[in-house]
């Protein structure tokens, strides 16, 4: 749907200062089930740094998929330099002055720089040939206007990670972009070229142009911004001028959830538990893994956790704890280090080998990895356990669905309904299934990834509870969490990871938020390994 | 057990996903393409200058009409079941075997090879297993090759089945023509041992019909791929591995293991289905007797929706198709019913991910 | 062996490969599977004998066989890309859509089950050697213009974009549907000439006349690697074997059936990677939901 704005995108100069550059109010948008905007809403004055902030999953994306015109909002309205905009195109978007500059790469790694630059709005020399030798003119000059340095005719394959992301500025300047959003864009970004970038996005600033920059590296935040805006859960928490506010402030806003059941109050025994343990939980020396970008996601973590006890891993996500607990269940090959569960090396054995050493997962993402959506909530429950649910070769029906029975009515799963497609629950009773089928067997070693995510506050407390109880029976548990009231509440100690390394590791004791915190987001670096 | 029972007032019900969202998606689409393919067969009916009544008369007595017709009808559905169960089976592990043609072909070559290798007085019961598992394990050669090269290297089993498909075609001509064939033919002499009665030696009334016992074979495996699906823990591995690979391995389930098994085990299907023409029928081997039925079997496993039983009633309604054909070649060349089965497959091809699509969202509003 | 006559027999040979091959490097680049190729030829094929025999002219048989071509391509396009159907399951029912397509029109139009009348074709000459046949000339440059196109142009760019990354494409506002439909109508003409070659070449339409051709070709489009030049190449290494066989016969050092099988064998070898793997545009086939 082309709505008139594209043609108007020549504000009278006169106005620029009156009018916000963009303008976005009660944006809804779900994806099936998910509403990953709801009411959300932004507001960028021309020619400022604006930084929006949150975590991941809190909508900052899809809002500006939005605004780039990737995705029609369910409801809201959208301004670009006062005119409509809801709902328009990308070719609007672009021709607005909307430069996107995606969080993946929006780049086709088997063309050249040249061609990626120019594509969709190629020069030409005739009719319809590609005009190669402008294409390529074109990116030298605005490399030398920009700073933008890079070789119009490598192939996009070919560059670095911070290389590929100089294209990607290029390209958008390319099309006239006045207003740049830039999505995560440090996030592969080593030290060096992040400074380089600041430098590059000051320049453009002081020329003239309108930059968003999301981000949930707070650090960036307070040394860039002019004003930053804060999203949670979908929905807009805070605008604020960046001179007038703390990175604990931000912190606060961004991971802070003013209501939670456990909030700061310890509910577990403190004592351990009497009964005598085997000495050995989960073990992990000097352990390196790398994201599927080929990036070391995490950089030599080491710990230990004993049976009994809980360690709680805080962070701000995206700092490495998903490929840590991926390869810590055997889903993501390990790069260097060693893995032990009660003092076997599992390093290298498969997911059903560390099953079988008693290795327990609640995953972080049910719908991809948790559990079979066609698959009836019976059949979930022995996913992972169906060799002990089968005799012979074939499956003890009988067995699987008295499992079910018994795990619904003490997980208060519902409906109570064994044969339904765990697609038809809710996502709290998905998680349930998830959670009573890995606390439902055998185990010595738990790894709980975003155990209570997307659930209702009568599950968390419930999912809660088996945690403690878990641990009193003397499981060794990582927690890993984006709540930090929940790893506050629940751990024995709590470790911070940053940029792929555990920042610290303290007692639950001496932890606060604010220590946290500051660990979190960078401002405080920690010595522990 | 570890967890702590909490009291839980809802009673355990047993109602599975409202049957009427499931029967939804898994029968408007054969009903919509039905639809095209009737509104396509007027057209061409018309295009000849007869009327569709009697034509669709004519088809329907031709087939289900008499014992002849259906005894065909029949025999022709037992080869398309095979294929399209092995097409299922492959499908229900995600994975698209196109080399049904070529494991049929070399099922049928081997269950003749050992026909003609046992001696005439062999107690049926021995030559039939033995040339079944001669047919299944040609077939599961010719499917663990792309099974192989897709776990070990990556290569898409799509590509390399149905080039498959021309190399053990021509080896096996090469055999035929070069080695083993009747002169003036491309066929090896009868089989001694194998040879299985035809339904007309049962019931007069099929006199000169192809049907044969190979029907109650494909009925029996059918059966078993049910049973292997739904009540195996393997099946239970294998649809995982289909329906979602992430969750499967989470799940500690070896995905490329699974993977090795479907399409070797689809192969070993398809190649058994070579038996209905090799025992059941001409009890030779001849070369090109597979033709097509490879293909087919692709369109009787999308009709019949992957399920063992589908697949059944798919095999028997595009048999009937293809001998309806012939019922109604006096009036409408057969070549319409070439026309409609493609008609067919690429309706329910397009209507599936269609219908689903309307069905959820429509669904969705409602919820909201 | 007369290498003159080999290499103009190969050629022959090649031609339909050639346009074949060139069309699923256009719909394959773009994202969309050609496994369809067949179907297309024989389209082509039977167009090109009723337009040239309706018309006596073997220049409206040319025009009515691309539009042959394009018919089964609108057909796969517009299922494949707006209903977004499986590539593979209705690229199988294209093939066997034509079959029956052109048996029955076979029936209709020409009462015959097995061929069609003669019609004014190309070619003929027999000192020509059939390089007198126009089709035989534009054949030879079908893969060097496709290249072009592909290389040098704003459209095969963005053909290269839709196949390799279709939400890259989209996020510059360049609409992959768009690109697709293009790309596949090229491939229904293109190798509908190919089948308007093979049947006015031989001046008749006999039933699936294209006997596996169209596999030949996307043979030859994979280990091309996905590149014009190099499936072109591939075509006449295939035509090259073909050759051989039909002037070794008589001669049973290798069967014929072997020979056969190169183009075959040689895919599996380069899929498999054994030697330089073959990788295919990423988002080949694949359909978002």
């Amino acid at each position: 749907m082309t709505s008139g704005a594209a043609s108007g995108n020549n504000a009278a100069p006169g106005q620029i200062q009156l009018v916000p550059a963009i303008r976005m109010t009660g944006i809804d948008k779900s994806f099936g089930a998910t509403r990953a905007n709801r009411g959300a809403s932004l507001e960028v004055m021309p020619g400022e740094i604006h930084a929006l902030v949150g975590e991941n999953g809190a909508g900052k994306s899809t809002l500006m998929r939005t605004l780039g015109g990737l995705m029609k909002p369910d409801a809201g309205r959208v301004e670009v330099n006062g005119r409509d905009a809801t709902g328009w195109s990308t070719s609007d978007a672009i021709a607005a002055g909307i430069g996107i500059v995606h969080q993946h790469f929006m780049l086709i790694p088997t063309l050249s720089v040249a061609e990626n630059l120019v594509l969709g709005c190629e020069p030409r020399t005739r009719f319809f040939v590609l005009d190669r030798h402008r294409a390529a003119d074109d990116v030298r000059k605005l490399s030398n206007e920009t700073g933008l340095v890079i070789a119009p005719d490598r192939l996009v394959s070919d560059l670095s990670v911070g290389e590929a992301q100089r294209v990607e500025i290029l390209k958008v300047l390319y099309r006239g972009a006045k207003i740049l959003v830039l999505d995560e864009p440090t996030a592969v970004l080593s030290p060096p070229e992040v400074k380089e970038l600041w430098v590059v996005l000051r320049r453009l600033r002081d020329s003239g142009a309108t930059i968003v920059l999301i981000t949930h590296r707070l650090d960036e935040v307070v040394d860039l911004s002019d004003t930053i805006t804060v999203m949670r859960a979908g929905e807009t928490v805070a605008r604020i001028r960046t001179a007038e506010t703390t990175p604990a402030e931000i912190a606060r806003a961004m991971v802070g959830r003013e209501v939670s059941l456990s909030a700061g109050k310890r509910v577990q025994p403190l004592s351990r538990p009497t009964t005598p343990q085997r000495d050995k939980g989960l073990e992990v020396r000097n352990l390196s893994v790398t994201n599927s970008r080929g990036i070391r996601a995490v950089d030599g973590v080491s710990f230990n956790i004993e049976p009994g006890e809980i360690l709680g891993v805080a962070g701000v996500e995206g700092n490495g704890q998903t490929e840590l607990v991926e390869a810590l269940a055997g889903l993501r090959p390990v790069f260097s280090g060693d893995i032990l569960i009660e003092g076997v090396d599992v390093t290298r054995r498969p997911v059903a080998a560390r099953h079988d050493a008693g290795l327990s997962h609640i995953p972080e993402d049910r719908h991809r990895r948790g559990l079979i959506l066609e698959y009836t909530v019976a059949d979930n429950l022995i996913l992972g356990v169906q060799k002990y649910f089968s005799k012979g070769g074939l499956l003890d029906s009988d067995r699987v669905m008295e499992n079910a029975l018994q795990e619904i009515s003490a997980f208060d799963i519902r409906p109570a309904n064994p044969v339904l497609a765990a697609r038809a629950l809710s996502g709290g009773n998905q998680q349930k299934v998830v959670v009573a089928r890995e606390m439902g067997r055998t185990f010595s070693v738990l790894l709980a990834s975003q155990p209570t995510r997307g659930v209702d506050v009568g599950a968390i407390e419930f999912i809660h509870q088996q945690l403690l109880d878990a641990r009193s029976n003397g499981k060794a548990i990582l927690l890993v969490s984006a709540e930090l009231n929940e790893v506050l509440a629940l751990s024995d100690r709590v470790a911070v990871m940053y940029r792929g390394k555990f920042a610290t590791v303290m007692p639950a004791s001496e932890a606060s938020e604010e220590v946290l915190g500051e660990y979190m987001i960078g401002t405080k670096k920690g010595n522990a390994a | 057990m570890t967890a702590s029972p909490i009291a839980s007032s809802t009673k355990p019900t047993f109602a599975a996903t409202p049957w009427r969202e499931r029967a939804e998606e898994a029968l408007i689409p054969p009903l919509v393409a039905l639809l095209v393919a009737l509104i396509c067969g007027d057209l061409l009916i018309l295009s000849y200058g007869q009327s569709p009544a009697v034509v669709y008369r004519l088809l329907l007595e031709g087939t289900w009409g008499n014992a002849y017709g259906f005894g065909q009808v029949l025999y022709k559905a037992t080869t398309l079941a095979f294929t399209g169960l092995a097409v299922s089976f492959g499908l229900r592990a995600g994975l698209f075997n196109i080399g049904g043609e070529s494991q049929l072909a070399a099922g049928g070559f081997a269950a003749a090879l050992i026909g003609l290798v046992l001696p005439g007085g062999t107690p049926l019961a021995i030559a039939l297993i033995l040339c079944m598992i001669a047919a299944g394990c040609a077939g599961g050669i010719v499917g663990a090759v792309p099974a192989y090269l897709k776990t070990r290297f990556g290569a898409h089993e799509v590509i390399v089945t149905i080039m498959l498909n021309f190399i053990v075609l021509a080896l096996l001509n090469w055999f035929i023509a070069g080695h083993m064939h009747v002169p003036e033919t491309l066929h090896t002499p009868e089989i001694h041992a194998g040879v299985l009665p035809r339904l007309a030696d049962i019931d007069s009334r099929f006199h000169g019909s192809a049907a044969n016992l190979v029907l109650v074979v494909a009925v029996l495996v059918a059966a078993a791929v049910w049973f292997y699906l739904f009540r195996a823990r393997g099946g239970y591995e294998l649809r995982a591995v289909g329906l979602q690979p992430e969750a499967a391995e989470y799940g500690g389930i070896s995905v490329g293991r699974v993977w090795m098994k479907a399409l070797t085990f689809s192969g070993v299907i398809a190649g058994m289905g070579g038996i209905n023409y090799v025992l059941g029928y001409k009890h030779y081997y001849e070369d090109g007797f597979a033709s097509g039925a490879g293909f087919l079997g692709i369109a009787v496993a999308l009709v019949g929706r992957n399920h063992p039983f589908g697949v059944l009633l798919a095999a028997f309604f595009f048999a009937t198709l293809s001998q309806g054909g012939l019922a109604i070649h006096a009036f409408v060349p057969k070549q319409m019913m070439d026309v409609l089965q493609g008609v067919v497959i690429i309706a329910v091809a397009t209507s599936v991910p269609e219908v689903r699509r309307a069905l959820r969202s429509a669904r969705r509003r409602s919820d909201a | 062996m007369n290498p003159i006559s080999f290499i103009t027999q190969m050629i022959r040979i090649a031609i339909p490969y050639l346009f074949a091959a060139s069309g699923g490097v256009v719909a394959e680049r773009s994202g969309i599977v050609s496994l369809t190729l067949e179907g297309f030829m024989l389209g082509g094929a039977f167009a090109a004998v009723v337009g040239a025999h309706y018309s006596g002219s073997p220049w409206i048989g040319v025009l009515s066989g691309m539009l042959g071509g394009l018919f089964f391509a609108a057909i796969h396009a517009v299922t494949t890309i707006r209903y977004r159907a499986d590539q593979v399951v209705v690229g199988v029912a294209i093939n066997l859509l034509a079959i029956g397509v052109t048996r029955f029109f076979l029936k209709l139009f020409f009462a015959s089950s097995s061929n069609s009348p003669r019609v004014t074709g190309f070619g003929g000459n027999i000192k020509a050697g059939g390089f007198d046949n126009p089709l035989l000339w534009l054949g030879l440059l079908v893969a060097p213009a496709v290249a072009f196109v592909i290389y040098r142009t704003p459209f095969g760019l963005r053909v290269r974009a839709a196949g390799e990354h279709p939400e890259a494409a989209e996020s510059v506002g360049v609409s992959v549907n768009r690109i697709r439909y293009l790309a596949v109508a090229i491939s229904g003409i293109l190798a509908g000439l190919g089948g308007v070659y093979l049947a006015l070449d031989q001046h008749q339409f006999t039933d699936q006349m294209t006997a596996g051709r169209g596999f030949i070709a996307i043979s030859a489009v994979i280990f091309g690697r996905w590149n014009p030049i190099r499936a072109a190449l591939a075509c006449l290494l295939f035509a090259a074997a073909e050759t051989l066989q039909i002037q070794l016969q008589g001669n049973h050092a290798i069967p014929s059936q072997f020979i056969e099988m190169i183009p075959y064998l040689l895919v599996i070898v380069a899929l498999a990677g054994v030697v330089g793997k073959a990788v295919p545009p990423a988002a080949l086939g694949k359909v978002e939901n």
